[in-house]
This record gives C-alpha cells, structure tokens and sequence, in this order.
C-alpha cells in the first residue's frame, strides 16, 4: 500500500488486527484491533506487560503468525494471506530478528552464525556471503571476534552477533524482542547504543521491551493492553545511550547470561 | 541453500554425536556388507557353473544307469546296472544325430611309476572321449582305433597324476603300473582344474575301454556313457533318439519305465544354477531384513535429533528457512549417515567375501556393479526412513519452535 504522498511505503502498516486463539471451546482473543503505522527510520518501542498481547503483535509484525482479521502491510507488502513459504520469504528478506536469548547456533562460528540467513535466500542471486557476513559483523564492533562460537563470546558480543545476523540481509525492519532481557545494565545500554547508532544510519527499528529505562532510548513509545495499544507518544526525555555510557563505571566485562 | 552447505551442515551435525552415529550406522552396514557377500559368494559360484560348461562342452549329453522297479519298488539309480558296451557300440553305430559317443569304464587304483605312486581315477573311455570332453593334450598323443581295437596298454594322464608321479618331468614314453600292469604313457592332458563341487578333474588316467575291460575291470557293465552331439540345438532330438535305440537294444515293452537316465550339461547347469539362486534369494532376504532395521534405526536417531533440535529448527525458520530448506537439510542428514554406513558396508562386504574365500574355499566374486548397489541401496534406506522425521521438522510452527527449551 504506497503512500501516494511520499512515495514510499510505511514499513509497518497494521489495521484493525485482532487474533483469536481456539482452546478448546475457548477463544483468546490475544488482540483486539490494534492499529499501528511505523515509517521509515524510526525507533519505536513497544511496551507491555505479559499478557497484554505483546508477544502475539511481535509475531506477526515478525511474519511468524498472521492475524485472524485486520490488515498487515510489511515495506507495502500485503502480509495476511500469505503461505508458509511466502512468509518465510518475506521474513529473509524484509526482517531482521534479535531476540532475548540471542539465538545463535551453538558450534557454528560468528561468521557462519551471521552468514546464515544469506544461505536460505532463493532470490538467485549471486552473492559473496562471507564478505557479507564479516561486514555486518565488522559494523557491530565484532570484527577481531568471527572465528569465534558463541560459548566463547560474552552475553554482549553474543547479541552483537545476532544482531549482525539481523542486519547482513539489509532488512526493511530491525525486530528486536526484549534485546537486553538476558544481559547486565551496562551490556544492555552498550547495545541500546549499537541500535541508536544504526537507527542514525537510517535503519528502522521495533523494539520490544518491558523495561522503561530501555524504552526511552527509542524515539516513540507504543503501550499494548489487554490485546489494544492503549498509549502511542514521541519519547520526551529520550536519552542518548553513548552518553549515559560514561557515566556507568566501567565494570568487568563478564557475560550475565 | 547450497548443497555443499547442506552437506557440511549435515557432516557438522553427525560428528557431534560420533558414537550415536556409529551406532546408527552399524544397521546399514551389517546390512549393506551382507548384500556384498552375497553378491560375492552368488557370482563366484555362477561364473564356477559357467566355467565348468565350457570345460564340458554344452553339446555333451550323459548317459547313466538309471533306476528299476520291481514290484512298486524303487531301488535308486544304478540297482541293476543295463548299460553295456554293446549300448555305447550301437549308439556309435546307428546314432545319426550323434558326432560321438564312447563309454566310460570308472575303477580306481594305485598307479606306480616314475618317483612314486597315486591313488587315482581310471577312465576306460573310446578315441571320441577326448573330443566329447574338448580337452587337449599337453603333450604326447591321444591313443587311437588301433590302440583301442588291438587292446592296448597305453594310458593318457591328467596333470595332477602326471605331477603327483613325475615331479614335473615330461612323463610320455615313461611307464605307469595300474594292478601290476605296466602302461607306457603316451600323453599328458591340459590343466582343467576343480569342478563345481571341488572334485579335481585333473587327477586322472585315461586309458582305452577295451583295455579298461579286459585287464581292470573284467565286466561288460559300463557306468557312463557321453555323447556329443554336432551342434547345441541338435541335443533335444539326438536325446530322443538315444532314448529309442536304449529302449530297443534293453528290450523294453511299451509300459517299462527307461532303466537309464539322459541328461544334458544345460539341465545339470540350470539345475546347478537353481540352487545357487535360492540360496542368492536367501541371503537377499536377510540382507534387506537387516537394511530394514538399519533404516528404522536411522529414522528412531532422526526422530531424537528433530526434537533436540527443535529449537535450532526454529531459529532457521525464522531467519527465512522455508519447510523445503529444514525438509532438505534432515535428509541430506540421513542420507549422508546411511550413504557413509553403505561405504563402510561396502568395505567390510569386500573384506568379509576375500576371507570368506580363503576360509571355506569357495571363489567369490565381487563384481563393480557391487558398489553401485551398496550406493543405490543405502542412499534410498536414508531418503525412506529420513523423510518421516525430516518432514516432521519442515511442519513445525516457527513460534513454538522457538519457545521451545
């Protein structure tokens, strides 16, 4: 669905979605009617407590799940409706995950950790993966680090690599579902200074968090209740995560995995 | 995904868990090692059959003393022994159909001379025998009418009695003692080496009947008669022929069974070859029982590591891995898995046929088409037995593949 007045599509672009579950003679009804439009370049977070319908909306803005009713446009891509194998085409090409418990294939190097999503597109078309990779893996900060297997790397450098992997295939949206759940607060803002500064660079950014101080590094804050976003505002005070840096003590660089 | 990333992802995944795998694989290799085997031991023993018509002519026809009755009572081939000289003489004679025919007189005894002695076969047979059997000489001669007619005392030797008494030396013109009777040698036959059943051939003397007769075994009774017909195709009525001049010359009645028996080297062949192909269905049906169990065992591990990996199954998944990718990547596990059991067995087959042949005796053939069975076979146990589990890992749902701990 363009939008006749830019040119461009919003990247995520959900209307009147609501997802029903069937237990039984049951239904859940997880959402119920959640409208959301996110541009490009943004940095949104989305907050929720568990229950509220967070996790369903995460699934199927991340194209793992398609919503009962409503419409979802993904890059101006019709999203619901789609087969299995389409949805996983589009989750290659237009998505990039991050998730809480980084996710990487235990005994599988940082680079072919990185490489991976490079290896299942079907486009054709020929490219030099590893070059790639070792890119993506330079531009989070991890490029003296691409021999080594996730065991071997700290909590941080481990999101880093998935957050490489999220980034190497150039996605339209950056999905990271409570990044910093797994790590210690300094790791966490270090992490939330790597997604302000590839926001700077122009990449569009959904985060979902149930932490405040991790929110207010977005740019707008998106609330989820009961299956409804009931709140939807520019972060105010939003701070810079560079900054606060300094005025964390620098502790000893153990993983809190 | 490219298939040498398959095939590496798939190699990664069985080294991880070596002695699961090895165990996995033993099914495949028992079984594909066993198919070897047998394709060894059922080659050898058909190119043995093989060999031996070509050794014995296929135009060869026996004749044997056959079974009697009397009064509804079997007694068994060669009770009463009909067949006489005068049989093979009028065949000879009146056989149309028939480029030769000569009776075998068979005794054993001690044959002295040169460095030793040797107990050993004689063949009383006529000139014909040496053309019916298609043996050469390797030197000397083959004795003639003359030698046969005037009663002769001249004896051909097979090469195992020629060694066995001269130690190499040429024996002809050379004297042999059979029951103190002295025969001047006067031929050595050509190496033919063992039959079928491991009987040497070589360890013979041939002699002329009518010597066999008269200073060996002093009755007209004969216990074989060969005939060679002059083409293959000719051996169907030459053979109804022979039964009519038997019956005639025996004075059988209408109603009497045939108190010989005819045979051709085709019928003892395919006989021969019969057995040997019951045994190769045996052997065959054990073998796919145990690619069978090899194959459930490949899919019971496949169906451990779906589950163990399920996780991993689903962060593929959502970084884009359509059920075709995951589909893909558990078969070409399991593939590779029965494909390197198959290589293993192939091994182990090849081996185990050698030492078989050393151990028993039995030539055993290992044939190239071998390997392509052991390929074909194994691959196909791991696409059959692979699916199942592969396909289940392609229907997982990615969400509950993630969550999963």
């Amino acid at each position: 669905m363009p939008d006749a007045a830019s040119g461009t599509p919003p990247v995520i672009h959900i209307e009147a979605a609501t997802k029903v579950y069937e237990m039984g003679k049951n239904k859940v009804r997880a959402l119920r009617g959640v409208d959301l439009q996110v541009e490009r370049g943004e940095m949104i977070a989305v907050m929720g407590a568990s229950g509220s319908g967070k996790s369903t909306l995460m699934n199927i803005l991340g194209c793992l799940d398609t919503p009962t009713s409503g419409s979802y446009h993904l890059d101006g891509i019709r999203v619901d409706g789609l087969t299995r194998n389409e949805l996983a085409q589009l989750r290659n090409e237009k998505l990039g995950f991050v998730f809480q418990g980084f996710n990487l294939l235990s005994r599988t190097s940082a680079l072919d950790n990185v490489e991976l999503p490079l290896l299942y597109d079907h486009s054709g078309r020929k490219r030099d993966t590893k070059a790639l990779a070792a890119e993506a893996l330079q531009r989070v900060g991890l490029g003296d680090r691409m021999d080594h297997h996730p065991s071997e790397l700290s909590g941080g450098q481990q999101q880093r690599v998935a957050i490489a992997r999220a980034l190497v295939t150039q996605p339209s949206l950056l999905l990271a579902d409570e990044p910093t759940g797994n790590l210690d607060s300094r790791t966490s803002v270090e992490v939330m200074a790597l997604f302000q500064e590839l926001n700077d660079q122009g990449i569009t950014i959904l985060l979902v968090t149930h932490e405040h101080y991790i929110s207010r590094y977005a740019r707008r804050e998106v609330e989820v209740r009961d299956g409804r976003i009931i709140r939807d505002e520019p972060v105010r005070d939003r701070h810079v995560a560079k900054v606060d840096l300094s005025g964390i003590p620098d502790q000893d660089p153990v993983a809190a995995t | 995904m490219r298939k040498s990333v398959l095939v590496k992802v798939a190699v990664q995944s069985i080294l991880k868990n070596k002695m699961r795998s090895l165990l996995t694989m033993l099914g495949i290799v028992i079984g594909v090692g066993a198919v070897i085997v047998m394709v060894a031991v059922g080659q050898g023993a058909q190119s043995r059959i093989e060999q031996q018509i070509q050794n014995l002519g296929t135009n060869m026809i026996v004749i044997t003393p056959g079974s009697s009755q009397q009064g509804g009572v079997s007694h068994g081939a060669g009770t009463f022994n009909r067949l006489t000289l005068a049989d093979a003489e009028k065949l000879k004679r009146e056989g149309g159909q028939l480029s030769g025919v000569t009776p075998v007189i068979f005794t054993r005894a001690q044959a002295i001379g040169g460095q030793g002695n040797w107990r050993t076969i004689i063949n009383g047979v006529a000139t014909d025998w040496q053309t019916i059997r298609d043996w050469p000489l390797k030197s000397g001669t083959f004795f003639s009418e003359t030698d046969v007619r005037s009663m002769r005392k001249v004896a051909v030797l097979g090469s195992t009695v020629a060694n066995n008494l001269f130690l190499g030396a040429d024996p002809v013109g050379q004297q042999v003692q059979l029951r103190g009777v002295p025969f001047s040698v006067i031929g050595v036959l050509e190496t033919k080496g063992q039959t079928a059943s491991g009987t040497d051939q070589d360890d013979v003397i041939i002699i002329p009947y009518t010597t066999a007769q008269s200073r060996l075994s002093g009755s007209p009774r004969i216990w074989q008669i060969l005939a060679a017909t002059y083409s293959p195709t000719d051996i169907p009525t030459a053979q109804q022929e022979m039964k009519a001049l038997l019956r005639e010359s025996h004075r059988l009645g209408a109603d009497d069974e045939d108190d010989f028996t005819i045979r051709n080297q085709t019928e003892l062949a395919e006989a021969a070859s019969g057995t040997t192909q019951v045994m190769s269905y045996l052997l065959a049906a054990i073998a796919s029982i145990s690619l069978l169990v090899g194959g459930i065992g490949i899919m019971n591990i496949m169906l451990v590591s779906v589950t163990e990996r399920t996780r991993e199954i689903g962060i593929r998944m959502a970084i884009g891995a359509r059920g075709s990718d995951v589909l893909t990547q558990f078969l070409v596990e399991s593939v590779v898995m029965s494909l390197l059991g198959g290589i293993i067995g192939l091994l182990v087959g090849f081996a185990g046929a050698a030492i078989l042949g050393k151990v028993t005796g039995w030539s055993t053939a290992t044939p190239p088409e071998a390997v392509a069975i052991a390929v074909v076979f194994s691959a196909a146990v791991g696409i059959f037995f692979g699916f199942y589990p592969a396909r289940k890992a392609a229907s997982l749902n990615p969400i509950q593949a993630l969550r999963y701990e």
